[in-house]
Order: C-alpha cells, then structure tokens, then sequence
C-alpha cells in the first residue's frame, strides 16, 4: 500500500516538467443547467467530506443604510422551511456527528457541514431546500435580531482594537462598501426588518449565484448525480450584477487616533488601499513581517529593541482592492513616534534598494509549502476555492497559485513595492493609545 | 496529466481510508526505540507532512510559587537559539523551511508541537533535538521574550474574555497551584532569571513524564530512530514535585471584576467528575445536551435562541491531574446579565431533577459516535488527539473503543450523573463587566495573581 503511494509521488514529479503547470488541488468542476457551479477537491485519507454552498452576495452589495443585512439574513437561514423547521438544520447535522456553521464576509455568505460521507446527500438535499424555501416569522427576526446585536456587542464594541479596525477600513475605503462593516453599524442593525431581510434572500440567494464546494471523500462522477437530484430543480433567477463604486483617491494622509483605557499595548499601524490578487504582493508581505525573520522584526524589535512585536499582512482574494498594512507595537520605553519613524525608515530602505534573492526564495518557501500543509486538511481548500471563486477569480487561479510564486523575479516584486508604497493613494496611519494623553504631534510622514 | 489521474484516484480508493485498517477509526502503531522512548504512530502517506505532539507532565507545578511564568517563558524561548545555534540562525532555518514549531506550558504539562513537511524531517527532527536538550537562552532573546510576554500580559489585562478565566482559576483554586498565572505577572517578569529557565528545563524534561504521538509520511523505522536522537540525552527523570488534589472554591458565591464595558463576561463553574469515574462518559452526554455546541443544547436554546440574551452559551468538562470542574461561559449586555444567568441556573436545575428526554439522549449518542472521524482529518489532528489519550492514561486502542463506551450509556446513568453533577446552588458565578441587578458577594479590584512590581507601581 505504502508503495504504491510512492509510486504516485513519482509519477506526479516525472510529469510535472512536461505540463504547462502543475496543479496544487486538482479540483474538478461542472456547472448545472440552471448555472450552480460545482468544485470538488478529492480527499480519501477518511469517509467524511466538507459540504459548503457559497453565494456571491456579500455586505458590500448591501444597499446604503442598511448594513449588517447580508450578515443577519445569514443568522435567518437557520430559520427553518415548512420541510426542515426552525432548528431542525443544525439537529439533523448533530445527529450525523457533524458540525455545520456559516460566515459572510464583504463579498460572499457561505453555509457548510462538516458531515460522514454517507450524509452528503441529506445534507445537499437540506441546503438546496433553503436556497429556496425560507419561511421567516416575526417574532423569529425579534429574537434573531437580538443576537446580532449582542454579536456586535461582544466581537466589536467590548473589543477596542475591533473598533480601531472600523475606522481604519472607513478611511480606506471611501465612496466604497468596504468602508462599512461585515456586521453593520449599531443604529442600522436595530431597525433591519422582515421585508428588508427577505427582499435581499429573493434577490441574491439563487442556483446561478451560488457555487457549491465539496472535498473529502467522493468524486465528481459520484456528486453529479446528486447535485443534479437536489439543487438541479431550482428555478434561474436574474441576480443584479455586482456594481460597486470606485473607492475615492486618498489624497490626504490621514491618521487615526484612538485611546481607550482598556488598550493595554500601544500600536502604531500603516495601512496602504493596493490591488487584490497580486502573488508579488503577498511575497513582499512575507519579506517585510511575515516571521520573526522578516525585515520589521529583526529591525524594530532585535537590533533597535523599540518594539515587542510587528508585523506585515497582505490578504489577496477579494473582489475590489484590498490593505497591505505594517504594524508594530513599542517597548516599554519607546514611544509610538519612534516606531513609526523607524517603519518609514525600513520603508525608505525597501524602496531605495529592493529586496535580496535570499529573502524572495525563503518567502517562495513558505507560501509554497504552505499549501501542501493546506492540503493536510479536509475543509482548508474547500474554504479555499470558496473564497476566490465567490470572489471573482477563477479555479485556475488557484491551482497555478504556485507556479506564479515560484516564477516571481526580483523585478516583480519591485514592482509590487512600487504599486504598494509610492502609489498616488496615500497611506491611512492608525495609533492605538492605551490611555488619554495629548495627542501625538503629527510626525514628518514621507514626502512623495 | 488528466489521463493519468484516474488510475491514481483508483489505487487511491484500493487504499481508503488511509489513516485506518478495516473496522478501525485508526490504526495505532506502539512503537519503542532501542534506549526505550515510546511513540504512537499512525502512518499515512498521501500528503508529505508530518505532524509530532509530545508533552512533559507537570506544568504549572514547576513553576516556582514566587515566580509564575517560568514555564511560559521557557515555551517562547526554544526556538530561540540551540547548542552553537543563535536565535537568528535558528529563526530563518525555521521559516525558510516552513518547519512549525511551537511549545506551551499547560495547567498539567509541558507540551511541544512539530511539523514539517516530510522532505525537511532530518532538520527539523534536529532542530526539536537542540531545542529541547540545549536551549541557548541567551540574554538578548530572554529580555526580548520577556518584553513581549509583558506586553502580551498587559494586553490581556484589557480583554474580558481572559480577565473572566484569570479570576475563574485564581479564586476558585486559591492557594493550589493551579490558582497561578501560567503567562506571569508583571512582578515575576521582573525577577525571573536566565537561572530559573535552566532550572524548569532539567526539572521538567524527564523522560519518565513524556507521551510521544506521531502522525503522517513516516515510517516506524524511521520513527524509532528518531525518538532516540531527539529525547534520547534528556535526564531519565523528572523531578518529583507534590501535586495536591484540589476542590473548587467559592460554592454559590457570585464575584465580580468591574470593568467598564457593554457586555459582561460570564464564567459558572463547580465540582466536575473524574476521568476514571466510571460514569464519565454518561457526563459526556449530559454535558453535549445542556450547553456542549449545539444550537438544540438547553443552554442555548434558553438563553439565546428564544430570548436572544446571549451570542453563544457553551457548558463544559475539565478533567485535570489534581481537580475536575464543570463550567458555562457566555457574555451579554449589563443589562441582561441577571436574566441569562437565572435561566443557566434554572436549566442547571431542571437537568438534575428530570434528567434527558430519550430523544436527547439518543441524539447526544448519535452526535457523539459519529463526530469522532470529523475530528481526526489531517495529521495534526491525530497527532493532538493521540497525545490526549496517552496523557489520559488510556490504551492506544481506546480510539477505537470510545464509540461503544458511549452506546453503553443507559438513561439511568445519564439522570445519575446529572443529579450528580449538576448543582446550581453550588455554582460559583464569575462576573467581568458592568453588570446590572446582580447581587455580589465579593467584588474585586484587580484579577487574583497579577501583581506589579514592587518598585515602580503607578
């Protein structure tokens, strides 16, 4: 048995030269008549499979005055229809040993069930029922309601640093949905009704906007059959496209204070507005704070000893433009001034002479070994293909994710630094101050 | 490329599940090296990673009573440089060759965690080696570990969903040494020294207190050799330290921690039952049906799915070396936080009078036997899940017994258990925030433990 793994291995190395690219997942996919996309990601190590339907309808298609919709018609769902009534979903999941939950995000609401490979079919057959049959009472959004709020209450408002993060997308993203919280704001979300609700779930919840996600144990062949039996009936819909505004120029930097009593370490933080799904990007990030080997770390808190901790963060899928943002929190002694001159300075460095060939083949190890870990587990690249195709990209996308890291060239990611730090946006600056204080004068910033 | 895929899927099938034998959810290899280390193995070849969990018993115990954090600190600082290996060198083998590893000073031991992919095992299985029998601690990685441990202490002084444990485990084990706090205190991160890191080192690392569990692209052979480089040189013993049994304090009694905030944090805890107790897999049902996880749990449906009182409610089983305790956690506006946690105690009451329904009871078994694949999918899973049986005491066979102890379950057991274990009036309720209407017994003001230094308080 062991063997013939081996032999498999070897097959795919003495393959991979000849291909035009080696695929990471090997998904396989088909799109029903009625246009639900199916993705399977093989997985046999166990008989369980990661069952989960993505719909491309986010918070950022919310229409004005009405955040936090997309996230509460999520809680809904749960609801019930007149076949699976109000808490029957979650039962039914239970009484197979699986788990099942749900998450929305600005561009995407997904629904999944973690769930042993011979209740796949119920569990298709439930979620289909849903895209399609809600029923929802009154007195179930009143009580719903309520939860959302105390959601909020416990993920946002008790949490200084979530508040801090609100401000910093508003800034980022003005003129664009992005600038709204997941969530939604406090005062929208008590008066989100029943008709708002359910005019949104008849809008965007439908076979053609919807992309369903299996991996684990089953193949393509065998989930045709089954996709066709349960989502196949449901009826096209015509969704609108998904037209957002352009986010404004950010031509003033702006930076954002906040002191609460309750932050117990400073954070100095740069946040720059930079296209999504750039892999050069993702390296830079790698290079600048992605471990205790990076740029920031060993600048900031191993030789300067100003800082306890920093960092760099990059997150590519997303359907409109996305952050790249430094941080760094100072050491007892140091002040967030002193921090955040010496983050221009590795900036001003960075820009001037590049990175080195060492730095980009130890960030290329990373992200590359990164996906074999993913490919350690059941629901990762289920989650995977979920987010990017919801997002807009496509399978190839993902599966020649790899290839592109290994190709990037010192000239790539020059021209990420570039695109990240010298574009015409200017960076949104965030300073999180544990108590009140004058506030800092304003540091000399970087002239362009 | 595409030609070729389906034969592969073919021997693929031949081979499922990989990670077990017919009739078995794992395959449990019990493997000794020549100097006499011990390791479980479940082998699995489809993926080259590699995951190893191991752990030390003891923990908190080897900490020294004045110098909380001792443990913590040595966690952060293996990876910090070994033998003739400075922090930085160490650092980039780590990350350059995407190895994972990590250390944390449990309640009740020592853990360490290892992964890799299979083409680095012989670095990373070196590095582990060098981390574990020659730490560097040199003086610039301990004041910088120490300033980020500082920082992450004073972090956690302004979370409330941390403050909630910290008080939870320094009132309710006052005076035992599980009452300390595992990250310190900005007292003791004044004092500690490089001499009491070297100090838990040799105490703690014996190999008669280590559980070894590994999972994925490796084969036994190669697993025993291993075992003997990596913890072959460690002392054959660790020190012995007395480890009192303990009962949780406070019974009944309601305390607060005020902290300005729109929501209180909520922790109710007591007595729990002992791993051994041989109605204990009768509290594994009872827990899952009043607040284990599911949205159909009694806690949950009471408190927020009708009145929408709370974001979640969960209800939960410790079994520790020296104490069992049984707990709910949850958080909800000040206002409301008198109402939930009347409706957990009375849910707490109506399960110890009546016990499940049937349909509870067959549902929680259901649940249970069949969750138990779901959460063993990579190898880090098995890997943890291994070591947690080892370190229970249980034989690597349990994995594939544990099904049939829950079917073995009757409903009189259950309604035993639950009159048993569930004692609302004897619930200590821990209260972080603003809440309203409660009655307090004992308001605090500052979390037990965390005292700052003597010189330069504000």
């Amino acid at each position: 048995m062991q063997q013939l793994f081996r032999v498999f291995f070897i097959c795919v190395l003495f393959l991979a030269p000849s291909l035009a690219q080696a695929k990471t997942f090997n998904a396989d996919t088909f799109t029903l008549e009625n246009g639900l996309q199916v993705v399977v990601i093989e997985n046999h190590r166990a008989p369980v499979v990661t069952h989960m339907v993505w719909y491309k309808f986010g918070a950022a298609d919310e229409k004005q005055g009405e955040s936090g919709v997309a996230h509460f018609l999520e809680h809904l769902l749960f609801k019930g229809t007149t076949k699976v009534p109000d808490g029957q979903f979650s039962n039914s999941v239970k009484k197979m040993g699986g788990v099942d939950n749900a998450f929305t995000s600005h561009d995407y609401t997904a629904y999944y069930q973690n769930v042993p490979r011979a209740s796949l079919a119920k569990v298709m057959e439930m979620e289909a029922d849903r895209m399609g049959n809600l029923l929802l009472r009154e007195e179930q959004i009143a009580a719903e309601r309520e939860v959302i709020i105390e959601e909020r209450r416990q993920r946002i408002d008790n949490t200084p640093q979530a508040k801090f993060q609100e401000q910093i997308m508003s800034a980022l993203f003005v003129n664009h949905p992005y600038s709204t919280p997941i969530i939604g704001w406090l005062h929208e979300m008590k008066e989100l009704t029943r008709d708002e609700v359910l005019s949104y779930y008849n809008t965007w919840y439908a076979p053609n906007n919807a992309i369903v996600v299996v991996s684990g144990d089953v193949t393509a062949a065998e989930l045709k059959p089954l996709a066709e039996k349960y989502y196949g009936p449901l009826a096209v819909r015509e969704v609108p496209r998904r037209e957002r505004p352009r986010p404004a120029p950010i031509v003033a930097e702006h930076q954002i204070i906040m002191q609460d009593p309750r932050i117990g370490q400073p954070v100095a933080m740069k946040n720059y507005r930079v296209p999504h799904g750039s892999e050069a990007m993702e390296v830079l990030a790698q290079i600048l704070g992605g471990t205790s080997t990076s740029r920031l770390y060993r600048a900031l808190v191993i030789e300067q000893k100003i800082a306890v901790s920093s960092g760099a963060d990059y997150d590519a899928i997303a359907m409109d433009d996305t952050t790249f943002s430094l941080y760094a929190s100072p050491a007892p002694g140091s002040s967030i001034q002193q921090v955040q001159a010496a983050i221009d300075k590795e900036i001003r460095t960075l820009i001037a002479k590049g990175v080195t060939l060492e730095e980009l083949n130890g960030a290329k190890n990373r992200l590359e070994a990164s996906f074999t870990y993913y490919r350690d587990s059941l629901q990762g690249p289920a989650t995977l293909f979920g987010r990017v195709l919801a997002s807009g990209m496509n399978i190839d996308w993902v599966e020649n994710r790899v290839d592109r890291i290994r190709k990037l060239t010192i000239d790539d990611i020059n021209d990420a630094i570039d695109a990240v730090f010298e574009s015409s946006d200017l960076p949104v600056t965030g300073v999180l101050l544990p108590q009140i204080k004058p506030a800092p004068t304003s540091d000399k910033g970087e002239k362009k | 490329m595409i030609r070729i895929l389906p034969a592969i899927f073919a021997l693929m099938v031949l081979a499922a599940p990989a990670f077990a034998a017919k009739d078995k959810v794992l395959d449990v290899q019990v493997l000794k090296s020549p100097s006499g280390v011990e390791a479980w193995l479940v082998e699995d070849h489809s993926v080259p990673v590699i995951s190893v969990n191991f752990s030390f018993e003891g923990g908190l115990a080897f900490d020294p009573e004045d110098k909380p954090g001792v443990g913590r600190l040595v966690s952060i600082l293996l990876d910090e440089g070994a033998e003739k290996m400075k922090s930085h060198e160490f650092q980039t083998k780590l990350s350059d060759n995407a190895i994972s590893m990590s250390f944390t000073a449990g309640r009740d031991a020592f853990y360490g965690r290892l992964q890799t992919l299979s083409k680095n095992k012989d670095l990373a299985f070196d590095l582990l080696r060098m981390a574990l029998n020659a730490p560097r601690f040199d003086q610039d990685a301990v004041d910088r570990m120490k300033a980020a441990n500082v920082s992450e202490i004073q972090e956690n002084m302004g979370e409330p969903g941390w403050l909630v444990a910290r008080t939870f485990n320094g009132m309710l084990f006052e005076g035992h040494y599980y009452s300390r706090p595992g990250f310190g205190n900005l007292e003791s991160m004044s004092t500690i020294t490089r001499k009491d890191l070297l100090q838990f080192v040799k105490e703690q690392f014996g190999r008669n207190v280590l559980k070894v569990a590994v999972a994925g692209d490796i084969t036994p052979d190669e697993v025993k050799a291993t075992l003997d480089k990596i913890f072959g040189t460690l002392p054959e013993k660790a020190a012995s330290v007395e480890l009192p049994a303990t009962t949780p304090g406070y019974p009944g009694k309601t305390i607060l921690l005020p902290l300005d905030a729109p929501q209180t944090y909520i922790i109710a805890g007591g007595q729990g039952i002992a791993r051994t107790d041989k109605d204990w897999h009768a509290s594994v049902i009872m827990n899952y049906i009043l607040g284990g996880g599911s949205f159909n749990a009694r806690l949950m449906k009471e408190i927020r799915e009708k009145r929408g009182l709370t974001y979640g409610v969960y209800s939960s089983l410790t079994n520790m070396r020296s104490a069992d305790i049984i707990q709910a956690n949850m958080s909800a506006s000040n206002e409301k936080v008198e109402e939930a946690v009347r409706l957990l105690k009375e849910s707490w009451a109506e399960m110890a009078k009546d016990g499940p329904t049937a349909e509870e009871l067959a549902d929680a078994k259901s649940y249970l036997t069949g969750s138990l694949l779901l959460q063993l999918t990579s190898t880090s899973d098995i890997s943890g899940a291994l070591n947690d049986i080892q370190r229970d005491g249980l034989g690597p066979d349990y994995i594939n017994q544990r099904n049939s102890e829950i079917n073995a379950v009757s409903m009189s057991d259950a309604k035993r258990v639950s009159a048993k274990v569930l004692q609302a009036d004897k619930l200590a309720i821990i209260l972080v925030g603003k809440p309203k209407n409660m009655n307090v017994d004992i308001l605090l003001d500052r979390p037990p433990g965390m005292e700052e230094p003597k010189a330069d308080k504000q």
